[in-house]
Protein backbone atom coordinates (compact mmCIF):
# COMPACT_ATOMS: atom_id res chain seq x y z
CA UNK A 1 0.00 0.00 0.00
CA UNK A 2 2.64 2.10 0.55
CA UNK A 3 3.00 2.62 -3.39
CA UNK A 4 -0.93 3.97 -2.84
CA UNK A 5 -0.15 6.40 -0.57
CA UNK A 6 2.95 7.68 -2.35
CA UNK A 7 0.31 8.12 -5.15
CA UNK A 8 -2.36 10.01 -3.23
CA UNK A 9 0.31 12.51 -1.82
CA UNK A 10 1.16 12.94 -6.06
CA UNK A 11 -1.55 13.66 -6.85
CA UNK A 12 -2.52 16.05 -4.26
CA UNK A 13 0.20 18.05 -4.85
CA UNK A 14 -0.30 17.89 -8.48
CA UNK A 15 -3.50 19.34 -8.09
CA UNK A 16 -3.07 21.98 -6.09
CA UNK A 17 0.23 23.07 -8.63
CA UNK A 18 -2.95 23.01 -11.15
CA UNK A 19 -4.78 25.58 -9.07
CA UNK A 20 -2.15 27.44 -8.08
CA UNK A 21 -0.24 27.72 -11.82
CA UNK A 22 -3.21 27.85 -14.10
CA UNK A 23 -6.66 28.41 -11.62
CA UNK A 24 -7.93 24.99 -12.39
CA UNK A 25 -9.60 23.64 -9.53
CA UNK A 26 -9.85 20.12 -9.65
CA UNK A 27 -9.31 19.56 -5.95
CA UNK A 28 -13.06 18.74 -5.28
CA UNK A 29 -13.16 15.87 -7.93
CA UNK A 30 -13.73 12.45 -7.27
CA UNK A 31 -10.60 10.63 -6.50
CA UNK A 32 -11.07 7.59 -7.73
CA UNK A 33 -12.08 8.62 -11.74
CA UNK A 34 -9.25 11.64 -11.45
CA UNK A 35 -6.57 9.27 -10.40
CA UNK A 36 -7.04 6.80 -13.02
CA UNK A 37 -7.00 10.32 -15.87
CA UNK A 38 -4.08 11.87 -14.21
CA UNK A 39 -2.01 8.06 -14.48
CA UNK A 40 -3.05 7.62 -18.27
CA UNK A 41 -2.32 11.48 -18.75
CA UNK A 42 1.15 10.58 -17.18
CA UNK A 43 1.65 7.33 -19.41
CA UNK A 44 1.04 9.73 -22.25
CA UNK A 45 3.22 12.39 -21.57
CA UNK A 46 6.18 9.90 -20.75
CA UNK A 47 6.18 11.19 -17.22
CA UNK A 48 6.88 7.81 -14.70
CA UNK A 49 5.10 9.80 -11.77
CA UNK A 50 2.70 12.23 -11.23
CA UNK A 51 5.88 14.01 -9.32
CA UNK A 52 6.88 14.20 -12.81
CA UNK A 53 4.27 15.39 -14.85
CA UNK A 54 4.21 18.28 -12.13
CA UNK A 55 7.48 19.48 -12.86
CA UNK A 56 6.89 19.49 -16.55
CA UNK A 57 3.51 21.12 -16.11
CA UNK A 58 4.82 24.30 -14.09
CA UNK A 59 7.60 24.29 -16.33
CA UNK A 60 5.91 23.95 -20.06
CA UNK A 61 2.62 25.20 -20.17
CA UNK A 62 1.71 24.15 -23.48
CA UNK A 63 1.20 20.77 -21.98
CA UNK A 64 -1.40 22.07 -19.53
CA UNK A 65 -4.19 22.11 -22.95
CA UNK A 66 -3.49 18.72 -23.71
CA UNK A 67 -3.84 17.59 -19.87
CA UNK A 68 -6.86 19.32 -19.86
CA UNK A 69 -8.31 17.06 -22.40
CA UNK A 70 -7.42 14.16 -20.67
CA UNK A 71 -9.15 15.83 -17.51
CA UNK A 72 -12.50 16.76 -18.76
CA UNK A 73 -13.14 15.51 -22.51
CA UNK A 74 -15.41 12.80 -22.64
CA UNK A 75 -17.08 11.60 -25.80
CA UNK A 76 -20.82 11.39 -26.06
CA UNK A 77 -22.94 10.50 -28.78
CA UNK A 78 -25.79 12.88 -30.04
CA UNK A 79 -29.24 11.77 -27.82
CA UNK A 80 -27.52 10.18 -25.86
CA UNK A 81 -29.85 7.88 -24.10
CA UNK A 82 -33.04 8.39 -26.00
CA UNK A 83 -35.21 8.04 -23.77
CA UNK A 84 -34.47 10.93 -22.27
CA UNK A 85 -34.92 13.06 -24.90
CA UNK A 86 -38.29 11.25 -25.63
CA UNK A 87 -39.57 12.46 -22.02
CA UNK A 88 -38.43 15.71 -22.45
CA UNK A 89 -40.81 16.16 -25.75
CA UNK A 90 -43.32 14.58 -23.63
CA UNK A 91 -43.10 15.85 -20.60
CA UNK A 92 -41.12 19.22 -20.56
CA UNK A 93 -41.90 20.56 -23.51
CA UNK A 94 -45.38 20.99 -22.92
CA UNK A 95 -44.89 23.39 -20.30
CA UNK A 96 -41.54 25.04 -22.17
CA UNK A 97 -44.50 25.99 -24.43
CA UNK A 98 -46.15 28.37 -22.09
CA UNK A 99 -42.83 30.88 -21.93
CA UNK A 100 -42.72 33.22 -24.47
CA UNK A 101 -38.67 33.04 -24.62
CA UNK A 102 -36.43 30.42 -23.27
CA UNK A 103 -33.08 29.93 -21.82
CA UNK A 104 -31.72 26.86 -21.23
CA UNK A 105 -28.39 26.07 -20.04
CA UNK A 106 -26.43 22.73 -20.97
CA UNK A 107 -23.11 22.54 -18.24
CA UNK A 108 -19.88 20.64 -18.77
CA UNK A 109 -20.77 20.25 -22.73
CA UNK A 110 -17.65 19.09 -23.88
CA UNK A 111 -17.68 18.76 -27.71
CA UNK A 112 -21.10 20.07 -27.66
CA UNK A 113 -22.77 16.58 -29.06
CA UNK A 114 -25.58 17.19 -26.17
CA UNK A 115 -26.04 21.22 -27.35
CA UNK A 116 -27.12 20.38 -30.62
CA UNK A 117 -29.51 17.32 -29.58
CA UNK A 118 -31.22 20.00 -27.87
CA UNK A 119 -31.13 22.74 -30.19
CA UNK A 120 -32.46 19.95 -32.87
CA UNK A 121 -35.42 19.22 -30.44
CA UNK A 122 -36.83 22.72 -29.66
CA UNK A 123 -36.17 23.28 -33.77
CA UNK A 124 -38.18 20.41 -34.40
CA UNK A 125 -40.80 21.38 -31.42
CA UNK A 126 -40.97 24.71 -32.66
CA UNK A 127 -39.22 26.14 -29.92
CA UNK A 128 -35.97 27.02 -30.63
CA UNK A 129 -36.64 30.64 -32.69
CA UNK A 130 -37.66 31.53 -29.22
CA UNK A 131 -34.79 30.41 -27.25
CA UNK A 132 -31.08 31.09 -26.08
CA UNK A 133 -29.11 27.96 -25.12
CA UNK A 134 -25.94 28.61 -22.88
CA UNK A 135 -23.42 25.67 -23.60
CA UNK A 136 -20.49 25.52 -20.92
CA UNK A 137 -17.13 24.06 -20.20
CA UNK A 138 -14.42 24.36 -18.46
CA UNK A 139 -12.48 23.13 -21.26
CA UNK A 140 -11.84 25.86 -24.22
CA UNK A 141 -10.72 23.37 -26.60
CA UNK A 142 -13.49 21.38 -26.16
CA UNK A 143 -15.74 24.17 -26.87
CA UNK A 144 -14.23 25.39 -29.88
CA UNK A 145 -14.83 22.31 -31.06
CA UNK A 146 -18.66 22.48 -29.67
CA UNK A 147 -18.91 25.37 -31.47
CA UNK A 148 -17.28 24.01 -34.76
CA UNK A 149 -20.44 21.63 -34.65
CA UNK A 150 -18.35 19.04 -36.88
CA UNK A 151 -18.25 15.67 -35.99
CA UNK A 152 -16.55 12.86 -37.78
CA UNK A 153 -19.16 10.94 -40.03
CA UNK A 154 -18.24 7.81 -38.80
CA UNK A 155 -19.88 8.34 -35.69
CA UNK A 156 -23.35 9.32 -37.54
CA UNK A 157 -25.04 6.32 -37.72
CA UNK A 158 -25.09 5.77 -33.99
CA UNK A 159 -26.29 9.66 -33.50
CA UNK A 160 -28.96 9.04 -36.21
CA UNK A 161 -30.51 6.35 -34.28
CA UNK A 162 -30.25 8.05 -31.44
CA UNK A 163 -31.82 10.60 -32.68
CA UNK A 164 -35.33 8.61 -34.37
CA UNK A 165 -35.31 6.60 -31.05
CA UNK A 166 -36.08 10.02 -29.29
CA UNK A 167 -39.68 10.02 -30.75
CA UNK A 168 -38.42 12.55 -33.56
CA UNK A 169 -40.54 13.06 -36.73
CA UNK A 170 -37.70 14.41 -39.10
CA UNK A 171 -34.49 12.66 -40.19
CA UNK A 172 -31.10 13.78 -38.52
CA UNK A 173 -30.35 14.15 -42.12
CA UNK A 174 -32.03 17.48 -42.26
CA UNK A 175 -29.61 19.12 -40.04
CA UNK A 176 -26.10 18.71 -41.36
CA UNK A 177 -24.43 18.20 -44.30
CA UNK A 178 -21.40 15.25 -44.79
CA UNK A 179 -18.22 16.54 -46.71
CA UNK A 180 -15.04 15.37 -46.75
CA UNK A 181 -15.65 12.24 -43.98
CA UNK A 182 -17.36 15.07 -41.38
CA UNK A 183 -21.00 16.25 -40.84
CA UNK A 184 -20.82 19.64 -40.54
CA UNK A 185 -23.97 20.37 -38.55
CA UNK A 186 -26.96 23.13 -39.35
CA UNK A 187 -25.20 26.74 -38.80
CA UNK A 188 -29.15 28.39 -38.29
CA UNK A 189 -28.85 25.76 -35.11
CA UNK A 190 -25.86 27.91 -33.87
CA UNK A 191 -27.19 31.22 -34.20
CA UNK A 192 -29.69 30.18 -30.50
CA UNK A 193 -26.24 28.86 -29.05
CA UNK A 194 -23.92 30.65 -26.79
CA UNK A 195 -20.94 28.86 -25.80
CA UNK A 196 -19.01 29.77 -23.24
CA UNK A 197 -16.00 29.18 -20.64
CA UNK A 198 -18.06 28.41 -17.29
CA UNK A 199 -16.58 25.88 -13.93
CA UNK A 200 -18.96 24.68 -11.67
CA UNK A 201 -16.10 24.58 -9.22
CA UNK A 202 -15.17 28.45 -9.34
CA UNK A 203 -18.03 30.42 -11.21
CA UNK A 204 -20.96 31.65 -9.64
CA UNK A 205 -24.92 31.99 -11.67
CA UNK A 206 -24.99 33.91 -15.08
CA UNK A 207 -28.69 33.83 -16.07
CA UNK A 208 -32.20 32.63 -15.33
CA UNK A 209 -33.01 29.24 -16.81
CA UNK A 210 -36.02 26.99 -17.30
CA UNK A 211 -33.87 23.85 -18.63
CA UNK A 212 -30.91 22.57 -17.33
CA UNK A 213 -29.06 19.87 -18.65
CA UNK A 214 -26.01 18.68 -17.50
CA UNK A 215 -25.51 15.11 -17.74
CA UNK A 216 -22.87 12.46 -16.11
CA UNK A 217 -21.11 15.84 -14.92
CA UNK A 218 -21.59 15.40 -11.36
CA UNK A 219 -20.20 12.02 -11.19
CA UNK A 220 -17.36 13.18 -11.45
CA UNK A 221 -17.06 15.61 -8.24
CA UNK A 222 -16.99 15.04 -4.75
CA UNK A 223 -19.76 15.34 -2.70
CA UNK A 224 -18.53 18.54 -1.43
CA UNK A 225 -18.03 20.52 -4.96
CA UNK A 226 -21.87 18.63 -5.96
CA UNK A 227 -23.46 20.50 -3.39
CA UNK A 228 -22.08 23.55 -4.56
CA UNK A 229 -22.97 22.88 -8.28
CA UNK A 230 -26.78 21.51 -7.91
CA UNK A 231 -26.79 24.44 -5.39
CA UNK A 232 -25.82 26.67 -8.69
CA UNK A 233 -28.43 24.85 -10.61
CA UNK A 234 -31.32 25.78 -7.79
CA UNK A 235 -30.35 29.38 -7.83
CA UNK A 236 -30.45 29.43 -11.81
CA UNK A 237 -33.77 27.65 -12.77
CA UNK A 238 -36.95 29.40 -12.62
CA UNK A 239 -39.52 28.56 -10.25
CA UNK A 240 -40.62 25.67 -11.47
CA UNK A 241 -37.82 25.10 -14.15
CA UNK A 242 -36.75 21.61 -15.39
CA UNK A 243 -33.30 19.61 -14.49
CA UNK A 244 -31.99 16.45 -16.06
CA UNK A 245 -29.01 14.48 -14.71
CA UNK A 246 -27.52 11.29 -16.18
CA UNK A 247 -28.57 8.14 -16.35
CA UNK A 248 -27.48 7.04 -12.80
CA UNK A 249 -27.33 10.31 -11.42
CA UNK A 250 -29.50 11.56 -8.55
CA UNK A 251 -30.30 13.85 -5.66
CA UNK A 252 -30.69 11.31 -3.33
CA UNK A 253 -27.97 11.96 -0.70
CA UNK A 254 -27.95 15.77 -1.59
CA UNK A 255 -28.94 18.76 1.06
CA UNK A 256 -30.53 20.40 -1.93
CA UNK A 257 -32.85 17.16 -2.62
CA UNK A 258 -35.93 19.11 -1.38
CA UNK A 259 -35.84 21.68 -4.04
CA UNK A 260 -36.65 19.72 -6.50
CA UNK A 261 -39.47 16.95 -7.39
CA UNK A 262 -38.93 13.91 -9.39
CA UNK A 263 -40.77 14.45 -12.74
CA UNK A 264 -39.56 11.30 -14.60
CA UNK A 265 -37.49 9.41 -12.39
CA UNK A 266 -36.38 6.65 -15.02
CA UNK A 267 -34.87 9.57 -17.02
CA UNK A 268 -33.40 11.84 -14.38
CA UNK A 269 -35.90 14.68 -14.74
CA UNK A 270 -36.44 16.85 -12.07
CA UNK A 271 -38.61 20.34 -11.09
CA UNK A 272 -37.77 23.28 -9.21
CA UNK A 273 -39.80 23.78 -6.36
CA UNK B 1 -2.07 -20.26 -0.35
CA UNK B 2 -3.50 -21.41 2.54
CA UNK B 3 -7.16 -20.18 2.62
CA UNK B 4 -7.44 -20.90 6.62
CA UNK B 5 -5.34 -18.25 6.66
CA UNK B 6 -7.51 -15.85 4.75
CA UNK B 7 -10.45 -16.22 6.98
CA UNK B 8 -11.57 -12.49 8.17
CA UNK B 9 -8.98 -10.65 6.15
CA UNK B 10 -10.92 -10.31 2.86
CA UNK B 11 -13.46 -6.91 3.22
CA UNK B 12 -14.08 -6.68 -0.72
CA UNK B 13 -14.73 -9.36 -3.46
CA UNK B 14 -14.48 -8.05 -6.89
CA UNK B 15 -15.83 -9.96 -9.83
CA UNK B 16 -15.24 -10.38 -13.32
CA UNK B 17 -17.33 -12.12 -15.76
CA UNK B 18 -18.50 -12.03 -19.59
CA UNK B 19 -20.23 -14.34 -21.98
CA UNK B 20 -21.60 -16.93 -19.50
CA UNK B 21 -21.09 -14.98 -16.54
CA UNK B 22 -24.99 -14.69 -15.54
CA UNK B 23 -24.84 -18.88 -15.29
CA UNK B 24 -22.01 -18.30 -13.79
CA UNK B 25 -22.50 -16.00 -11.13
CA UNK B 26 -25.70 -17.79 -10.27
CA UNK B 27 -23.97 -21.26 -9.72
CA UNK B 28 -21.48 -18.94 -7.10
CA UNK B 29 -23.40 -16.01 -6.11
CA UNK B 30 -26.51 -18.03 -4.09
CA UNK B 31 -24.66 -20.27 -2.07
CA UNK B 32 -22.85 -16.69 -0.26
CA UNK B 33 -24.58 -17.02 3.47
CA UNK B 34 -26.51 -14.56 4.93
CA UNK B 35 -23.45 -14.14 7.62
CA UNK B 36 -21.12 -13.51 4.58
CA UNK B 37 -18.90 -10.55 5.41
CA UNK B 38 -17.06 -9.23 2.95
CA UNK B 39 -18.97 -6.71 0.22
CA UNK B 40 -19.27 -8.17 -3.19
CA UNK B 41 -18.41 -5.76 -6.22
CA UNK B 42 -19.83 -7.40 -9.67
CA UNK B 43 -19.23 -6.48 -13.53
CA UNK B 44 -20.33 -8.46 -15.88
CA UNK B 45 -20.39 -7.17 -19.36
CA UNK B 46 -23.93 -7.05 -20.58
CA UNK B 47 -25.90 -4.83 -23.10
CA UNK B 48 -25.64 -1.32 -22.77
CA UNK B 49 -29.99 -1.26 -22.43
CA UNK B 50 -30.51 1.31 -19.37
CA UNK B 51 -32.70 -0.98 -17.70
CA UNK B 52 -30.70 -4.32 -16.44
CA UNK B 53 -32.49 -7.65 -15.44
CA UNK B 54 -29.44 -8.31 -12.68
CA UNK B 55 -30.86 -7.24 -9.44
CA UNK B 56 -33.95 -9.09 -10.19
CA UNK B 57 -32.07 -12.51 -10.87
CA UNK B 58 -29.84 -12.48 -8.06
CA UNK B 59 -31.97 -11.05 -5.56
CA UNK B 60 -34.67 -13.62 -6.26
CA UNK B 61 -31.85 -16.10 -5.90
CA UNK B 62 -29.11 -14.80 -3.00
CA UNK B 63 -29.25 -14.76 0.89
CA UNK B 64 -27.18 -11.08 0.29
CA UNK B 65 -29.13 -7.91 -0.24
CA UNK B 66 -28.53 -7.08 -4.09
CA UNK B 67 -28.23 -3.85 -5.25
CA UNK B 68 -27.21 -2.08 -8.56
CA UNK B 69 -24.47 0.39 -7.42
CA UNK B 70 -25.19 3.62 -6.80
CA UNK B 71 -22.55 6.29 -7.68
CA UNK B 72 -21.26 8.15 -4.00
CA UNK B 73 -22.79 5.17 -1.87
CA UNK B 74 -20.81 3.93 1.06
CA UNK B 75 -19.94 -0.08 0.77
CA UNK B 76 -22.10 -1.77 3.15
CA UNK B 77 -19.82 -5.13 3.94
CA UNK B 78 -22.11 -8.47 3.42
CA UNK B 79 -23.57 -7.00 0.31
CA UNK B 80 -23.97 -7.47 -3.42
CA UNK B 81 -23.41 -4.90 -6.02
CA UNK B 82 -23.66 -5.05 -9.61
CA UNK B 83 -21.98 -2.57 -11.84
CA UNK B 84 -25.01 -0.36 -13.64
CA UNK B 85 -25.13 -0.82 -17.81
CA UNK B 86 -22.78 1.59 -19.70
CA UNK B 87 -21.13 2.80 -16.66
CA UNK B 88 -17.62 2.16 -14.80
CA UNK B 89 -17.98 1.24 -11.42
CA UNK B 90 -15.29 2.12 -8.98
CA UNK B 91 -14.21 2.04 -5.27
CA UNK B 92 -13.40 5.57 -3.93
CA UNK B 93 -11.83 7.03 -0.15
CA UNK B 94 -14.49 5.46 2.30
CA UNK B 95 -14.86 3.07 0.64
CA UNK B 96 -17.13 4.45 -1.39
CA UNK B 97 -18.71 3.51 -5.05
CA UNK B 98 -17.83 5.99 -8.24
CA UNK B 99 -19.73 5.72 -11.57
CA UNK B 100 -18.09 7.13 -14.45
CA UNK B 101 -18.87 7.53 -18.04
CA UNK B 102 -14.92 7.41 -19.70
CA UNK B 103 -14.49 5.68 -22.78
CA UNK B 104 -15.00 2.03 -22.46
CA UNK B 105 -11.94 0.02 -21.81
CA UNK B 106 -11.19 -2.83 -24.34
CA UNK B 107 -14.54 -2.32 -26.03
CA UNK B 108 -16.02 -2.78 -22.58
CA UNK B 109 -18.57 -0.06 -19.94
CA UNK B 110 -18.67 -1.67 -17.52
CA UNK B 111 -14.93 -2.61 -17.53
CA UNK B 112 -13.68 -5.13 -14.75
CA UNK B 113 -10.15 -3.62 -15.14
CA UNK B 114 -11.16 0.07 -13.77
CA UNK B 115 -13.55 -1.76 -10.60
CA UNK B 116 -10.26 -3.98 -9.84
CA UNK B 117 -7.74 -1.28 -10.12
CA UNK B 118 -9.37 1.16 -8.09
CA UNK B 119 -11.11 -1.34 -5.88
CA UNK B 120 -6.98 -2.84 -5.01
CA UNK B 121 -6.03 0.65 -4.43
CA UNK B 122 -8.25 1.35 -1.88
CA UNK B 123 -8.54 -2.15 -0.01
CA UNK B 124 -5.03 -3.54 -1.19
CA UNK B 125 -4.41 -7.02 0.80
CA UNK B 126 -7.52 -7.10 2.04
CA UNK B 127 -9.16 -7.60 -0.93
CA UNK B 128 -9.88 -10.57 -3.23
CA UNK B 129 -10.42 -10.84 -7.16
CA UNK B 130 -12.41 -13.45 -9.56
CA UNK B 131 -12.35 -13.51 -12.52
CA UNK B 132 -15.01 -16.15 -14.26
CA UNK B 133 -15.99 -17.19 -18.13
CA UNK B 134 -15.36 -14.81 -20.83
CA UNK B 135 -14.89 -14.15 -24.87
CA UNK B 136 -12.06 -11.29 -24.20
CA UNK B 137 -9.28 -10.03 -21.93
CA UNK B 138 -10.82 -7.79 -19.69
CA UNK B 139 -9.70 -8.20 -16.31
CA UNK B 140 -6.61 -9.51 -16.55
CA UNK B 141 -4.76 -6.18 -15.96
CA UNK B 142 -7.00 -6.12 -13.33
CA UNK B 143 -6.39 -9.19 -11.33
CA UNK B 144 -2.67 -8.00 -11.92
CA UNK B 145 -3.50 -4.61 -9.98
CA UNK B 146 -5.11 -6.96 -6.96
CA UNK B 147 -2.05 -9.05 -7.05
CA UNK B 148 0.55 -6.29 -6.51
CA UNK B 149 -1.56 -4.75 -4.09
CA UNK B 150 -1.11 -7.69 -2.06
CA UNK B 151 -4.60 -9.17 -2.91
CA UNK B 152 -6.05 -12.79 -3.53
CA UNK B 153 -6.65 -13.66 -7.17
CA UNK B 154 -8.87 -16.28 -7.67
CA UNK B 155 -9.40 -17.55 -11.66
CA UNK B 156 -11.82 -19.76 -12.55
CA UNK B 157 -10.59 -23.16 -14.14
CA UNK B 158 -10.25 -22.63 -17.90
CA UNK B 159 -11.14 -25.91 -18.92
CA UNK B 160 -14.26 -25.45 -16.55
CA UNK B 161 -15.65 -22.24 -18.19
CA UNK B 162 -18.29 -21.74 -20.54
CA UNK B 163 -15.79 -19.55 -22.74
CA UNK B 164 -12.14 -20.04 -21.39
CA UNK B 165 -10.60 -16.83 -23.41
CA UNK B 166 -10.73 -14.49 -20.19
CA UNK B 167 -9.83 -16.85 -17.65
CA UNK B 168 -6.98 -17.78 -19.71
CA UNK B 169 -6.23 -14.16 -20.34
CA UNK B 170 -5.96 -13.34 -16.55
CA UNK B 171 -3.54 -16.51 -15.80
CA UNK B 172 -1.32 -15.78 -18.54
CA UNK B 173 -0.26 -11.90 -17.29
CA UNK B 174 0.66 -13.88 -14.06
CA UNK B 175 0.02 -16.62 -11.03
CA UNK B 176 -2.92 -16.80 -9.26
CA UNK B 177 -3.73 -17.99 -6.12
CA UNK B 178 -6.46 -20.34 -6.62
CA UNK B 179 -7.42 -21.75 -9.69
CA UNK B 180 -10.68 -23.46 -9.34
CA UNK B 181 -14.16 -24.75 -10.63
CA UNK B 182 -17.29 -22.51 -9.95
CA UNK B 183 -18.22 -25.08 -7.29
CA UNK B 184 -14.72 -25.12 -5.30
CA UNK B 185 -14.80 -20.84 -5.75
CA UNK B 186 -18.14 -20.84 -4.16
CA UNK B 187 -16.99 -23.55 -0.67
CA UNK B 188 -13.88 -21.10 -0.56
CA UNK B 189 -15.80 -17.85 -0.91
CA UNK B 190 -18.19 -19.27 2.38
CA UNK B 191 -15.49 -20.39 3.95
CA UNK B 192 -12.95 -16.82 3.70
CA UNK B 193 -16.19 -14.56 4.05
CA UNK B 194 -18.65 -16.63 6.00
CA UNK B 195 -17.37 -17.29 9.41
CA UNK B 196 -17.19 -14.82 12.06
CA UNK B 197 -13.67 -15.61 13.69
CA UNK B 198 -11.23 -13.90 12.42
Amino acid sequence: MRASKDLDIELKLLLDAIYLKYHYDFRGYAMASLKRRMTLAADHFGCPTLSHLQGRLIHEPDLFPELLNYLTVQVSEMFRDPSYFRSLRESVVPLLRTYPSLKVWVAGCSTGEEVYSLAILLREEGLLERTLIYATDINTQALQKAEAGVYAVDRIAAFTQNHSQSGASASLSDYYTAAYGNAVFDRTLKKHIVFSDHSLATDSVFAEVQLLSCRNVLIYFNRELQERALGLFKDSLCRRGFLGLGARESLRFSQHASAFSSLVWEDRLFQKG
Amino acid sequence: MDFESLRGRIDAVVVGASAGGVDALVTVLPSLPRAFRPSVLVVIHQPRERRSMLVDIFSARCALPVREAQDKEPVQPGTLYFAPPDYHLLVDEGPSLALSADDPVLFSRPSIDVLFESAADVYGHRLAGLILTGANSDGARGLAAVRDAGGVTLVQRPDTAHVATMPAAALARGPADFVLSLEQIADLLRRVGGGHEG
